[in-house]
């Protein structure tokens, strides 16, 4: 029966969306999860090779997520859809500026703005781990919840016509069909300077929580209250010597 | 905000309907004299316009044949209210045109299209009033403007409507409440206007990313070419179009159709209120376009430099 007409005769009203045949749980907005998975991103090693956006891409468009349409790719003004970027920022004044590599995906907010605006239900925070997710069978395509996300997180598929967005690779970190070491996301294992760390933040003995503890990790835009789940890591002095190659001038 | 032209169009239109059946509810209720014929076709207009602002809503969605699903949040979300007022709005204005047409006379009808029109102008403003990040739409004003612009546009048309058909008694009432009305959502857009240019956004470069330092620039986006963060939320028109925009939405939107509309009031010239609608038409898509163009979203501070 189409799906569709399932969800109306059941009188279904708050979707039950499945990942990878496993049906996943809404949570309510306000609640407070047991588990929040998330990646916290070390700053001060990000070189901005832009593994983890191509790595993104390549698992995501092959991925239950996909595919991940790009028009024109060869054409003069190509455009596609992405799950990761990493951004470049120059920061302080010439000839003392910082090069900042900033990678940018969705941050999985504790509060996400994103989803109680949705009309349909297919943007649903998951009550098990967190991972802020579409159903892309129930998207309209109505771009609401992209408006609602400070972050510009989300990316409207053009090919499909559904809001896209990070999954924090839900199909990879489950799939007990992998080796243990790569049930991470695809761009955690990419990243050659380990500037992604990957895991739960509710969690205090966790390598992500630690991270953030100990290294003063910070969120992006907190002027909002959205909380995000994901975490960045400042820039710091490391102790090589001011004249050794890399090494900084204060 | 790049203004996308379904919704502009959709909620100008939409708005001016309920304002023409509010105008014409209270008319009855007020038990104003009419022609027998007058109420029947000023629904049907309404009908028509609600139809045609549906009609379009549907061209702002990627997956039109989904559309029935965004009924189903209304817990949460006002995108789902306003998608479960609309039909009852069009359902409600179409029962009460079948029964005066069966000729059945009932405050009810008309007292339930005024409560609901007052609920669909809430739902549609509160859309953009609660998304907090937006600082130009999460104000009170922003219901108060969607509500008073749909007025001021319904009792124009209905002034309209009834000097073309020859209600003078009727005109003798709408028009002075068309202009007194459209003076007063001048004001309120004067107000939202003038408030919108001077904000101070709160979000920052240095609190977009965390880099504390004070000179702090972007280099890259991350991208060569666009993406749709590019496309939805930058209008790409210059500060002179939308200046321009901004006059033309002031003097087409409300100050030449309220003097217009003191002209046929002072005058009792019956083309005065089809020229107002006329002007006022083109000057409220302004404006509604100039709602969304002026909004400036916190994501674009990521998107500012490609490299």
């Amino acid at each position: 029966m189409m799906q569709w007409l399932k969800d109306l005769m059941a009188g279904n009203f708050v979707p039950s969306p499945r990942v990878g045949g496993q049906p996943s749980v809404r949570a309510e907005p306000g609640e407070t999860l047991a588990r929040q998975l998330a990646l916290v991103i070390d700053l001060n090693v990000c070189v901005g090779c832009h593994a983890c956006v191509t790595s993104c891409k390549q698992w995501n468009t092959s991925g239950s997520a996909g595919p991940l349409a790009d028009e024109k790719p060869y054409g003069a003004d190509p455009t596609g859809t992405f799950f990761n970027r990493v951004q470049t920022y120059e920061a302080g004044a010439f000839p003392g500026t910082d090069t900042i590599h900033f990678p940018k995906s969705c941050l999985h907010c504790e509060d996400p703005p994103c989803v109680p605006v949705c009309p349909t239900g297919a943007s649903y925070k998951r009550k098990e781990d967190g991972i802020v997710l579409v159903d892309y069978d129930k998207c309209i395509g109505c771009k609401y919840c992209a408006w609602a996300c400070p972050y510009g997180a989300r990316e409207l598929d053009e090919e499909r016509q559904v809001m896209t967005k990070c999954t924090l690779c839900v199909d990879r970190i489950y799939d007990e069909a992998l080796p243990k070491e790569d049930r991470k996301p695809a761009c955690v294992k990419a990243c050659p300077t380990g500037a992604r760390i990957f895991g739960d933040v509710k969690d205090p003995d966790s390598d992500a929580s630690k991270a953030v503890r100990e290294r003063g990790g910070y969120s992006l835009m907190p002027e909002w209250e959205t909380r995000p789940a994901n975490q960045y890591l400042p820039r710091r002095v490391t102790g090589a010597p001011a004249d050794a190659p890399g090494g900084r001038t204060p | 905000m790049n203004p996308a032209f379904s919704v502009v169009f959709f909620t100008t239109v939409a708005g001016a309907a309920q304002g023409l059946v509010v105008a014409l509810a209270l008319a009855v209720l007020a038990g104003l004299p009419m022609a027998p014929g007058f109420a029947g076709i000023a629904l049907l207009v309404a009908l028509a316009m609600l139809l045609v602002g549906l009609g379009a809503s549907f061209g702002h969605l990627g997956r039109p044949e989904r559309a029935w699903r965004a009924v189903l949040m209304w817990r949460t979300s006002w995108l789902s209210r306003e998608v479960i007022v609309l039909p009852a709005f069009i359902g409600l204005v179409a029962l009460w045109w079948l029964a005066l047409r069966s000729g059945i006379e009932t405050p009810v009808l008309p007292l339930a299209a005024l409560a609901v029109a007052a609920l669909l102008w809430y739902c549609t403003a509160m859309i953009y009033a609660c998304l907090r990040f937006i600082q130009e739409w999460a104000q009170p004003l922003t219901v108060v403007n969607f509500t008073l612009t749909g007025l001021s546009s319904g009792l124009i048309l209905a002034s309209a409507l009834a000097a073309l058909m020859g209600e003078g008694s009727l005109l003798r009432v709408t028009g002075p409440c068309a202009l007194a009305v459209t003076l007063v959502a001048w004001a309120t857009r004067m107000l939202a206007l003038r408030r919108n240019a001077a904000l101070k956004p709160r979000s920052t470069l240095q609190s977009a990313t965390g880099i504390r330092a004070q000179k702090l620039v972007q280099k890259s986006m991350g991208m060569s070419a666009g993406s749709f963060n590019t496309r939805e939320f930058f209008h790409r028109a210059s500060h002179a179009a939308l200046r321009q925009v901004k006059v033309a939405l002031i003097l087409l939107g409300f100050a030449l159709p309220a003097l217009l509309l003191a002209w046929g009031v002072l005058a009792s010239t019956p083309y005065a209120f089809m020229l107002a609608l006329l002007v006022q038409a083109p000057g409220l898509v302004a404006d509604r376009w100039f709602f969304f163009a002026q909004a400036q979203h916190p994501q674009n501070l990521y998107y500012q430099v490609v490299s």
